[in-house]
C-alpha cells in the first residue's frame, strides 16, 4: 500500500441490526503508526465499529453499509478466503477477556504456531521459535515454559499479553484493541497499555483502541474519537479532545469524573439521563435531550461536522459556547429535572 | 406492630455513644481450601488476619487488586460465608452471640454489590423487590409496598412509572438505584457497597455517586465502599484501607493516604492511575507482574518481591500495622523505627 494511504478509512459507516441503527455514519481517518482511541459509553457503537472493520458479525443478520478500507483493502469486497487472510495477516483484534478469546483445550504456544502456520510457509519448529521470540516481545518471563501453558494456567496480566502476541503473530500492520484493559487489575492494566505504545512506536504498528476510560485514551492514543448514539461528535488529537473539548459531551465526560470533583462531599458534575434508545432515535442531535446547550434547532436538525482547528472535528451547532462554558467552569445545571439513568 | 422503629433520627438506636466504632473487626480469617493435582490439600488464604473500625458516620473507603480479599471481607461481614476465626463487634456488642444475632445484625447491616441484575429476582417486580425484606421482618404488606415506593421516589424513580416493572425492562443505572433503595428498606445503619458503581458508565456512575452522598447525609448512614477505582475513592471515602493478599497494608485519612501514602504499594497502586495529561503520560510502570496468588503467599511481608525498597529483613519479618501518625496505621518494616529495615526512622528515645 501507498505510504500517503492511511492505514484504516471508514467512510459513512453504518451498521444496523433489525431495526436498530447501532452505527450512525462514521466517519474515521487512522494514519499509519498512528493510535487512535474510539471512547463512549456502552451502547454508543464503538466496539460495533471496531467489529465490522473485521467484519465479524453474521451477515445474515447485520447490515454494514459505506466504505471500509484497511490496511489498503477494501474490506466489503474481501471473499470468503480473502477475509480469512486479511484477519491476523493485516489486521487483528484483542479482547476485552482473553481467557474467553483462548481456546481452552490446546496450549497458547500451540494457538498462536497454528495462527502462524495458517498465514505463512513455514516448519513447525521455525513457527515455535516465531512464537517464542513473540513471547519475549511482549515480555512474558520465563516464555520457553509458558509457551506450554494452557490459558487457566496464565494469569489475567499474562493472558492479555500472551494475547497480543498472538495477535502480532502474522506481523499485521493495524491492530485493534477492544477495551484491552477493562478487566485487568490497575497495577497490570498500566503495563498493558505501556507495551502497546511501546509495540506501536517499534513495529510502527496502526492501533485503534475502544474504551470507556478516558484515562486508558489519553494514555495510548495520539488521537481520540468520541461517540455517542453511534455517531462520533468530536475528534481530535489527545491535547486537543482532552485539554480544549468543544462539545457538550465530551465536557460532561470530563466533568464527571470522580478526580474533577476536588473537595470531597462536593457532588459531582453529571450528565443528565441515560443514552437514547437507538431503536427510536429522536429526530436531530442525539445528544439534545441531555445537553446543556440545546436549543430549538438541536432537536430539529443533526448538526454537520465542523473544523474548529487544524485535525479538530466536531458535530454540534454551538461549539464556541460549549468551549466557553469548559473553559468558565463548572457546566451550568439545567433547570429541569431529568429522568435519571 | 413493625419491629422497625419509627423514629427517624439515625442515632435513635445507637448504643454506645458517637466514640465507639459502629463495627469492629479483628484477626477477620479466612481460608478457602483447593485441592490441587495430586491430591494435595491447600488453601486460598483470602483474609489473614484483617483489623479494622468502621466509625459512625464515616465512609471506609476498601481498595486492592484482584484477589487482595477486599470481596471476602464483605462477605465475611454480611455473614454471607462463614469466617474461620476472628471477631465483628456491632456498636459494642458481638456479632452471632445472643445479644446481636445475625438475623438482627442483618437488619442494620445491608449490602449492594457490583452486578445489578444478577442481585434482583426476575420474577418479581422492582417494588415486591423493595418490599420483600420488611415483610419478610414483620411489616403490613400494604406499610411495606407503601415504603417501598416511598424509596423508589427517594432514589429518583417515579414509583409511577418504574414499581411495576421487571428488573430486565429497565437500565444497569436504574437497576443499581433500584437496589441501593431496597438495601435502605430496612432502615440499616450501615451499607456495603460492593464494587457498586463499577459496572456503571461514567455519568451515569457520577449520578449514583451523588445519589449515595445524599442518601448518606439524609438517613444518617455509615458505608463500607469497596472499589478498585482510586478516584471514586478518593471522592467518597473520608478514610482509607489499601488490602494486599489478604492484608490491610495501610489505614488511613484519604486525604493522607492517597496524597501522601506511606506503603510502597499504595505508592504504585496510585502511580498506576492512568494520567488524564497528554502532555504528561505515564512513563515507567513501578510495578512488574501480577499480584501473586494467595495461596502461596510470599513469606514475612507479602509486597517484598515486588518492593522496590525490599531488604532482607522484608522477607523474614510480616511487619505489623502500627501507627506512624495518629490515625494513620501502615505495614511496612521501611516506615517503623526500630524495625532493623535501613530507611526505618530512628526511634525516637525516652527522656
Amino acid at each position: 500500500m501507498p505510504p500517503s494511504e492511511p492505514a484504516v478509512a471508514l467512510n459513512d459507516l453504518r451498521v444496523a441490526f433489525g431495526k436498530v441503527q447501532v452505527v450512525d455514519g462514521v466517519d474515521l481517518t487512522v494514519e499509519r503508526g498512528q493510535a487512535m482511541a474510539l471512547i463512549g459509553e456502552s451502547g454508543s457503537g464503538k466496539s460495533v465499529t471496531l467489529r465490522a472493520i473485521l467484519r465479524l458479525f453474521p451477515e445474515g443478520r447485520s447490515r454494514i453499509e459505506g466504505r471500509i478500507l484497511a490496511a489498503g483493502k477494501d474490506v466489503q469486497a474481501l471473499t470468503k478466503r480473502q477475509l480469512a487472510d486479511f484477519r491476523g495477516g493485516d489486521v487483528s483484534m484483542i479482547f476485552q477477556e482473553p481467557l474467553l478469546a483462548f481456546d481452552p483445550v490446546y496450549t497458547v504456544g500451540r494457538q498462536i504456531t497454528e495462527a502462524i502456520l495458517r498465514h505463512e510457509k513455514m516448519s513447525k519448529d521455525e513457527a515455535r521459535k516465531r512464537a517464542l521470540a513473540l513471547f519475549e516481545r511482549v515480555r512474558i518471563p520465563s516464555p520457553e515454559r509458558r509457551l506450554d501453558n494452557y490459558p487457566h494456567e496464565m494469569s489475567g496480566g499474562m493472558r492479555q499479553r500472551a494475547m497480543i502476541a498472538l495477535a502480532l503473530a502474522c506481523r499485521p500492520q493495524v491492530l485493534l484493541a477492544d477495551e484491552p484493559t477493562t478487566a485487568l487489575d490497575a497495577t497490570v492494566q498500566i503495563q498493558v497499555l505501556l507495551l502497546l505504545r511501546e509495540l506501536q512506536r517499534d513495529l510502527g504498528l496502526s492501533i485503534i483502541i475502544v474504551t470507556h476510560d478516558l484515562g486508558a485514551a489519553v494514555e495510548v492514543a495520539d488521537r481520540i474519537a468520541v461517540m455517542y448514539a453511534g455517531k462520533i461528535v468530536e475528534t481530535g488529537t489527545a491535547h486537543q479532545v482532552v485539554l480544549n473539548p468543544h462539545h457538550p459531551y465530551t465536557i460532561g465526560l470530563l466533568r464527571s469524573r470522580a478526580e474533577g470533583a476536588l473537595a470531597k462531599g462536593s457532588r459531582l458534575e453529571t450528565i443528565p439521563g441515560s443514552p437514547p434508545d437507538l431503536a427510536n432515535r429522536p429526530p436531530g442531535c442525539p445528544f439534545a435531550p441531555r445537553c446543556f446547550l440545546a436549543e430549538e434547532r438541536c432537536r430539529r436538525e443533526m448538526p454537520p461536522v465542523a473544523e474548529i482547528a487544524p485535525g479538530h472535528h466536531v458535530a454540534c451547532w454551538r461549539t464556541e459556547e460549549a468551549a466557553e462554558a469548559y473553559r468558565a467552569g463548572p457546566t451550568p445545571v439545567r433547570a429541569a429535572e431529568p429522568v435519571p439513568a | 406492630m413493625s419491629v422497625i422503629p419509627d423514629a427517624s433520627d439515625p442515632f435513635a438506636r445507637d448504643r454506645g455513644g458517637p466514640a465507639q466504632p459502629l463495627l469492629s473487626v479483628s484477626g477477620l480469617t479466612k481460608h478457602f481450601p483447593v485441592r490441587k493435582a495430586g491430591g494435595k490439600k491447600q488453601v486460598v488464604r483470602a483474609v489473614d488476619g484483617v483489623d479494622f473500625d468502621v466509625l459512625k458516620g464515616e465512609t471506609l473507603g476498601i481498595v486492592g487488586e484482584s484477589g487482595c480479599g477486599k470481596s471476602t471481607t464483605a462477605k465475611l461481614l454480611m455473614g454471607l460465608i462463614e469466617r474461620d476465626s476472628g471477631g465483628l463487634l456491632y456498636d459494642g456488642q458481638a456479632v452471632g452471640e445472643r445479644a446481636m444475632p445475625w438475623r438482627s445484625y442483618r437488619r442494620q447491616v445491608q449490602m449492594v454489590f457490583q452486578d445489578s441484575y444478577a442481585s434482583l429476582n426476575p420474577r418479581m417486580t422492582v417494588e415486591q423487590s423493595i418490599a420483600f425484606g420488611p415483610k419478610v421482618n414483620g411489616v403490613p404488606g400494604r406499610e411495606a409496598v407503601e415504603r417501598a415506593r416511598g424509596l423508589l421516589a427517594r432514589v429518583g424513580l417515579e414509583p409511577k412509572r418504574f414499581a411495576g416493572r421487571y428488573p430486565h425492562e429497565i437500565s444497569g443505572g436504574q437497576r443499581q438505584r433500584v437496589n441501593i433503595a431496597r438495601s435502605l428498606a430496612l432502615e440499616p445503619r450501615l451499607v456495603l457497597l460492593d464494587e457498586a458503581v463499577s459496572a456503571l458508565d461514567k455519568s451515569v456512575e457520577a449520578q449514583v455517586l451523588n445519589l449515595l452522598l445524599d442518601l448518606k447525609a439524609e438517613f444518617g448512614l455509615t458505608y463500607i465502599f469497596i472499589s478498585h477505582d482510586l478516584n471514586v475513592v478518593r471522592f467518597i471515602s473520608d478514610r482509607v484501607m489499601v488490602m494486599y493478599l489478604g492484608r490491610v497494608s495501610e489505614i488511613g485519612p484519604s486525604d493522607t493516604v492517597l496524597d501522601a501514602p506511606a506503603h510502597p504499594y499504595t505508592e504504585a497502586l496510585l502511580a498506576s492511575m492512568p494520567s488524564l495529561d497528554p502532555d504528561n503520560r505515564t512513563q515507567v510502570a513501578l510495578l512488574a507482574g501480577d499480584p501473586p496468588n494467595p495461596i502461596d503467599p510470599p513469606t514475612g511481608c507479602r509486597f517484598h518481591p515486588r518492593c522496590a525498597l525490599a531488604e532482607d529483613i522484608c522477607s523474614q519479618t510480616e511487619p505489623p500495622l502500627d501507627g506512624i501518625q495518629p490515625l494513620h496505621r501502615v505495614a511496612c518494616l521501611a516506615r517503623q523505627p526500630g524495625s532493623g529495615h535501613s530507611a526505618a526512622p530512628i526511634p525516637a528515645i525516652a527522656a
